[in-house]
């Protein structure tokens, strides 16, 4: 039944419920389709009576047209209540149902506790496959051929390749590009000849009775063998942590030997049906693999730098602005495909080169959309991917040779050994940073198979390779025992070396400084030592960067920002938007410094300001400052429209949240007069302007040192508080309350009271701290809700807390 | 050149090799690169390296030229500044910028750490009075954005400041608010660079071959 026919049902069966002259125009209108559908039955009709119902049915349809009401009377039965019509929905049901269970393993491994320590996910979901497998075979269902080739190239793997390409560290990938290239193009090519010329060495020993196989699908079987897997390798070194060289120079060459592997698979695809190979044939190989490569790279680019392009314009339809990337993204990776060039290369090079002008370009939400959307693909994807290789393997028929299994293991590990030694050794020579011997181990350690070698051995001819499953076999053994063997003791091992690991540090200003610092030096280093060097070079190339390509790309005033001055922007912004979120940071994390304030480094110090005077001045200047740096920030989120328009966001959550952050401030500053009145213990303790609360609020948290200098540029004497006091948990919890309470505003008005409360040295203290602050919570709340009813609603009112969370994702 | 010269400066240059660590070869390369900026002058100034035009869109070319001339760098304990370089001088602040060998112990890397570290330091402190204060550091970080234009100068003051908030608060942890900090001391430096491996970064691949001018046919 075609889906076509499935579309119109329910019009058909709804013709027989409604009687009317609306209905006759309607079936008179359907009469057109029901023609072009010929002899099509609507399928609740079709359940009912199998056997007369097509019969009916063409009558029906014949006589809709001239005569209505007899037809009506013909065919009238019980109206079908509930009628069940599972074809209609398989397919998009099924594939549902696939990315359910897949989810849910996903969520399953993670809820185990130290099970993910011990197993990495990728052996999990295979067993999973497996178990998957296995009980549709028991239920006595043919096991779906679920990894398909044109699922696996066409959908399951650009989102994993473009979240790798997007977030690749260009960085470290840019410095080891010649050892990456080296692994990729010449290790891959060693591995192809090596284990496909000694498997048919093997196959001609006598008793193995393989003497059937010949040299070309032995070549050909070894060039799907020998590439290392970008999937499988993600899945396995995201787990180990392994150091950023490591990691690049593996997942580096996962990705770039699949020029290599397009290759020499067309290449001997195409040959095995020839039987014969030329010296002309290898020349054509070599212009081929320029052409598969450097065409993808170019492909991808241009497709990236449309993408770049296009997100200049998008600033008034933000809502569609993550689409173009991805669509583009796409586009590219497809494109690539459709003239046989690498896909791969294509999909890496366009995330890459997009990146940085889109992420200029895009707003802070579009972006957080675009990294939460290649993140969710990507992993939906991989889990997918590993799940139906599982159901694959008891899908598909097997044809079992002891010799060809166990030498097509050996052999992979032999020659990845020698390439990776090998290589090496000659790369070594022309390295500064050298691979030690533990580098060596885990590279070659690393190089694990996946699914993309099982997929090209499912794309194989039957008739042309008559030994198609035992590839297939030993190309599933080859992936389990690296998933499996490898991917297992990896970890343990990389311990037991005492690799180095890669350092979770967040990025630190001065480290960025030194950074920008290092790279003009030795570009200066080098400029002296008269020798155009790779810093030279890239020197070169980031001012005509900066000079031409950004100017064209990246909209607006935004192009002119060097590095540092975006980094620090973002940083400003980070902790301006957790300054909010905490109102008035309340709950800043403790890796932000919050005990040194501007004062402690500024040769000349501003004369102490007194505490009465500087209250109301301090909250007011801070507030500016906030306002401004969020206004810079956040790309003009004023202009846009507020109401809702299925075309925009809803109004900015940022902006709302400020508003309501600072009505709700207005009416604390009101109620906190009248509070004074009424008790002592929400306000600053001015009765003991010298005890120890007081010095400690001057102390100001890290973020608020910036607005502090501006602001005493304005000459206007402020105050800082330490909010974020890490030392008494009680007065941060009383605030939790509080902001639940109230507004998160709220604790901003009443937090002098609480870091003077909370910042007093002695756990005695804090308790008794703790104490008085709860008759004091309570006597607001009634203050409020007599004295003012507006206060009321600004008090049960969840306030911008929900806001705030939504707030989250934005800081990274 | 006379065979007796050149057999003088090959034992010089044999000397050298001995205690900067460049090969033979990389001396003899940076030899004819001094003699190149000097105009054959035994001694370099600073007119003749300010007189490489690569240099001139350089935004720290006037930090890398005093570096130099920095008496620190030239391994003399004592501050100060000289006018001219001699080649050996020339190399020593070269060798600031060789990359580390291959196998080396975690002492020897700690070496090489503070000294590229103490070479990155004494630029920015340019008093050499041992600390960077918030002044010489903001002074820094403005000459790093020199080329940005005028979004540079306005962020740069507030870039060093934050900067410099933040080595206080690792470093110091709590302080009243009466207390002083009163620059960034070199102990203080290593400290907040732990994470940044300057031992595989700040190098220079000094060529073994010179291929500019290959020798051939001498």
């Amino acid at each position: 039944m075609s889906v076509r026919v499935v579309l119109h049902s329910p019009s058909g069966s709804r013709s027989f419920l409604e009687r009317g002259l609306l209905l006759l125009v309607m079936l008179i209108f359907l009469e057109g389709t029901a023609l072009t559908l010929g002899a099509a039955s609507s399928p609740d009709i079709s359940a009912q009576d199998n056997t007369g119902g097509h019969e009916h049915l063409d009558d029906h349809q014949g006589i809709a047209g001239s005569n209505d009401r007899t037809n009506y009377t013909y065919t009238k039965k019980a109206f079908p209540v509930l009628s069940l019509d599972y074809h209609h929905i398989q397919v998009p049901f099924e594939i549902s149902l696939w990315v359910l269970l897949a989810s849910l393993m996903k969520l399953g491994f993670h809820l185990i506790p130290r099970l993910s320590s011990i197993v990495p996910e990728s052996c999990l979901l295979i067993v999973v496959g497996l178990l998957v497998g296995g009980l549709i075979k028991l239920a006595g269902e043919e096991v779906p051929p679920v990894l398909d080739s044109n699922l696996f190239f066409l959908c399951l793997l650009p989102p994993i390749i473009l979240d790798a390409g997007y977030f690749l560290p260009i960085r470290p990938f840019m410095e080891n590009i010649g050892t990456i290239l080296m692994f990729a193009v010449v290790g891959t090519l060693w591995n192809a000849f090596f284990v496909g010329g000694l498997l048919y060495a093997v196959c001609q020993i006598e008793g193995t009775y393989l003497s059937q196989v010949e040299l070309l699908p032995c070549l050909l079987f070894g060039s799907i063998i020998s590439a290392v897997d970008p999937v499988a390798v993600l899945a396995v070194f995201e787990e180990i942590h392994i150091n950023e060289l490591l990691h690049i120079l593996v997942f580096g060459e996962s990705l770039l030997n699949d020029a290599v592997t397009v290759v020499l698979y067309h290449l001997f695809e195409e040959y095995s049906g020839a039987g014969e190979v030329t010296p002309m044939d290898v020349v054509l190989g070599v212009i081929c693999f320029l052409i598969v490569s450097l065409g993808g790279i170019a492909v991808g680019a241009i497709y990236g730098i449309l993408a770049a392009f296009t997100s200049r314009f998008t600033s008034h339809t933000r809502v569609i602005e993550p689409l173009f990337m991805f669509v583009y993204s796409y586009m590219a990776y497809l494109s690539a495909e459709m003239f046989h060039l690498s896909g791969i290369m294509a999909l890496i090079a366009c995330g890459a080169v997009m990146r940085p002008y889109v992420e200029a370009n895009i707003s802070h939400k579009s972006h957080t959309t675009v990294k939460y959307f290649l993140k969710m693909w990507s992993s939906v994807s991989e889990t997918l991917i590993f799940i139906f290789l599982g159901v694959a393997t008891v899908a598909g028929p097997h044809a079992w040779n002891w010799t060809f299994v166990s030498v097509t293991v050996i052999l992979c590990l032999v020659s990845r050994v020698i390439g990776v030694v090998g290589l090496t050794f000659i790369i070594n020579k022309f390295r500064i940073v050298k691979l030690t011997t533990k580098d060596q181990f885990i590279v070659a350690y690393g190089g694990l198979r996946g699914a993309i070698a099982f997929s090209l051995g499912y794309l194989l001819d039957k008739d042309l390779f008559p030994m198609r499953t035992m590839f297939l076999t030993a190309i599933i053994t080859e992936i389990f025992f690296t998933v499996f063997v490898q991917g297992m003791t990896i970890k343990p091992l990389v311990d037991l070396l005492a690799v180095k690991k890669k350092q979770e540090a967040k990025r630190s200003i001065n480290e960025e400084i030194h950074t920008q610092f290092l790279d003009h030096l030795l570009t200066g280093i080098e400029d002296i030592c008269g020798h155009y060097g790779h810093h030279h070079w890239k020197d070169k190339l980031n001012r005509f960067n900066k000079k031409y390509i950004k100017k064209c790309l990246i909209a607006g005033e935004r192009y002119k920002e060097p590095q540092l001055i975006a980094f620090y922007h973002k940083m400003e912004f980070k902790q301006a938007i957790e300054l909010v979120e905490s109102g008035g940071g309340v709950k800043l994390p403790s890796a932000v410094p919050s005990q040194v304030s501007m004062q402690n480094i500024q040769p000349k110090k501003l004369p102490p300001p007194v505490a009465e005077r500087a209250l109301p001045q301090f909250t007011k200047g801070r507030e500016e400052e906030i306002r401004k740096i969020l206004r810079s920030n956040l790309q003009k989120t004023r202009q846009r429209l507020r109401s809702y328009n299925r075309h925009t966001l809803v109004a900015d959550p940022f902006e709302d949240g400020w508003n309501d952050f600072l009505l709700k401030k207005q009416r604390l500053i009101e109620l906190e007069k009248k509070m004074t009145e009424m008790s002592n213990y929400l306000t600053v303790p001015g009765a003991i302007p010298d005890s120890p609360t007081m010095c400690r609020a001057r102390l100001a948290s890290d973020p608020n040192a910036f607005y502090n200098i501006k602001a005493s540029s304005d000459g206007v004497p402020t105050i800082q508080v330490d909010l974020a006091s890490p030392q008494s948990p009680d007065s941060v919890n009383m605030l939790n309350e509080f902001s639940k309470e109230g507004a998160t505003g709220q604790s901003l008005g009443q937090r002098e009271g609480a870091t003077g409360l909370g910042q007093r040295e002695g756990a005695d203290r804090d308790e008794d701290q703790g104490l008085m602050m709860k008759p004091a919570g309570k006597g607001e709340k009634g203050e409020g809700g007599n004295k003012n009813p507006g206060l009321m609603r600004c008090l049960s009112d969840p306030g911008p807390s929900n806001e705030d969370e939504e707030d989250e994702p934005f800081l990274p | 050149m006379g065979a007796s010269q050149s057999a003088r400066t090959e034992h010089e240059f044999q000397d050298l090799a001995d205690r900067t660590g460049f090969s033979l070869e990389q001396i003899g390369n940076l030899n004819k690169r001094f003699r190149q900026l000097s105009k054959n002058e035994e001694t370099l100034s600073r007119q003749d390296l300010a007189s490489i035009s690569a240099l001139d869109n350089n935004p720290l070319r006037a930090q890398i030229i005093n570096a130099f001339f920095d008496k620190r760098n030239l391994r003399q304990n004592e501050a100060g500044t000289v006018q001219v370089i001699g080649f050996e001088e020339f190399l020593m602040v070269m060798s600031h910028f060789r990359p580390a060998a291959m196998h080396i112990t975690e002492e020897e890397r700690e070496k090489l750490r503070r000294e590229k570290l103490r070479f990155v330091f004494n630029m920015h402190d340019t008093d050499s009075d041992g600390t960077i204060t918030l002044e010489e550091y903001r002074r820094a970080v403005e000459e790093l954005l020199s080329k940005a234009g005028t979004i540079g100068q306005e962020t740069a003051k507030a870039i060093a400041d934050a900067a410099m908030l933040e080595v206080a608060s690792t470093t110091r942890g709590k302080m009243e608010p009466d207390e002083f900090y009163e620059g960034i001391t070199f102990e203080n430096f290593l400290q907040i660079l732990k994470t940044f491996d300057i031992e595989t970064r700040m190098h220079v691949r000094f060529l073994n071959m010179d291929t500019a001018t290959m020798r051939c046919g001498k």
